[in-house]
């Protein structure tokens, strides 16, 4: 996706996170936003959080995702400009967890996009997330 | 020619504007970061920012919507802010060219961005960016009255004349403007204006992001919003440089005034920021308001009190 050196490195340099909250319990949603506290503070690696996809260079995926989620995760994945990032956070969204088994239930996240990065945790503490997304950025 | 060229391309020109707007923007981020007791983010942060969405993102264009009008907008938003910035720093850097702009050009030019986003949201097509652009034209409405008016009070100060180069002679044998009671009244009106033309919080209601998702600028991506981003820095350092030339009686760049020149930037910066990490957002009718009434009175009391000399 980045070959060339001096791209991937502004890339990761400046990330933008989207975050898509499915049907998450409400967790996983606090505990992203607590990366963005004082304490933790991702701002200082040059990520911000956006309000717009069309701005995003990671989507940051919380919740299990069910029969209505999937479509509008298709539709905000289409709509994001590449490259875009896509992070599972929280068992919901990388298996499934304990809504694995409801009728509703639609799949983890990596069978409907692509999924470049898990985090696990029910939920993950803000050092996980942190850890998982330079991980990811090691990766690259 | 080419030295003319050199003053428009480079220095005090666009390279010189955006590289130092780009320092401005971290300066705006860290001092918030450091409001709330974060570490902030580091000093190139602005650049990689503006690099990444120029070269590596796709630019998405809208579906529904006028293509050109949307692609063009920035463009003209850039070339305003660039052209109000020479016109600024030309005097203020005591360089003289063939042409010498007014603070009445200067005032049109400063719009020019405001309006172009303006136009550039309604051309997306996105609802949520027609509610931006309807809150930033009356945002305009509200704000451009009472600049106009602080520019009439500066005009009265600079006896009757508008050129820059006789503003800041004036100031050079008067004194700086801020330093009376009239010249502090304009200048509170002139700072809110400059947030307000700045869209930062008390008056981002036309990019709220919490609220409308960035409003104006939701459908922008890739380098077209880049071209936003560096517009937006650009605004950031010509805007205080504006106010550092009509109250504080511009910069000089020999010896230890450097240091003093630097000083004045960053504390208009400063106060800005100030402002906008303190205070929440309003509502755009009461942003009118606040502009209609409370700081048009403000004007024209300090307008008065020029006439009286004081
Ligand atoms: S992973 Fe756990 S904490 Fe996160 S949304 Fe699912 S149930 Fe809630």
């Amino acid at each position: 996706m980045l070959k060339l050196g001096f791209k991937s490195y502004i890339f990761k340099k400046s990330l933008w996170l989207f975050h898509f909250g499915g049907a998450s319990c409400n967790n996983c949603d606090i505990e992203i936003l607590d990366c963005l506290t004082p304490r933790y503070d991702v701002e200082r690696f040059g990520m911000l959080l956006v309000g717009s996809v069309r701005h995003a260079d990671v989507l940051l995926i919380s919740g299990s995702i069910n029969q209505k989620d999937k479509v509008r995760l298709l539709e905000i994945y289409k709509q994001a400009p590449k490259p875009i990032l896509v992070v599972a956070i929280g068992a919901c969204s990388c298996t499934g967890g304990i809504f694995a088994e409801g009728n509703v239930f639609a799949g983890p996240v990596d069978k409907i996009i692509p999924v470049d990065a898990y985090i696990p945790g029910c939920p993950p503490k803000p050092e996980a997330i942190l850890a998982g997304i330079f991980k990811l950025l090691k990766k690259k | 020619m080419l030295k003319e060229l050199f003053h428009f391309l480079i220095y005090p020109g666009f390279l010189f504007l955006a590289i130092a707007g780009g320092f401005l923007s971290w300066f705006d981020r860290k001092v918030t970061a450091m409001l709330q007791f974060r570490k902030g983010p580091p000093v190139l942060q602005p650049f990689f920012d503006f690099l990444k969405l120029l070269l590596v993102k796709e630019t998405i264009l809208p579906a529904k919507g006028s293509r050109i009008t949307f692609l063009l907008a920035p463009v003209f938003s850039l070339f305003g802010a660039t052209v109000a910035g020479i016109l600024i720093f030309l005097p203020l850097l005591n360089i003289k060219t063939g042409f010498a702009g007014d603070l009445i050009v200067i005032f049109y030019l400063l719009a020019i961005p405001s309006l172009a986003f303006m136009i550039g949201a309604m051309a997306s097509g996105n609802p949520l960016a027609s509610v931006g652009a309807s809150r930033e034209m009356k945002l305009m409405m509200s704000y451009e009255l009472t600049f106009l008016l602080v520019i009439a009070g500066i005009i009265m100060k600079a006896n009757m004349n508008i050129g820059l180069y006789d503003i800041l002679n004036t100031q050079k044998e008067t004194g700086a403007f801020i330093g009376s009671i009239s010249g502090v009244l304009l200048f509170i009106a002139t700072v809110f204006c400059v947030q307000a033309q700045l869209g930062l919080v008390p008056f981002d209601m036309a990019e709220a992001e919490t609220e409308i998702n960035h409003g104006s600028f939701i459908e922008y991506s890739g380098s077209v919003y880049a071209i936003v981003k560096l517009t937006k820095y650009i605004m950031l350092f010509i805007l205080p440089a504006f106010v550092v030339t009509v109250f504080m009686g511009g910069l000089s760049w020999e010896g230890i005034n450097i240091l003093w020149s630097v000083l004045k930037i960053l504390s208009v910066v400063l106060l800005i920021t100030l402002i906008r990490n303190t205070n929440p957002r309003v509502k755009i009718k009461q942003a009118m308001r606040y502009f209609f009434i409370w700081m048009n009175l403000l004007v024209i009391i300090a307008i008065i009190l020029i006439i009286f000399g004081l």
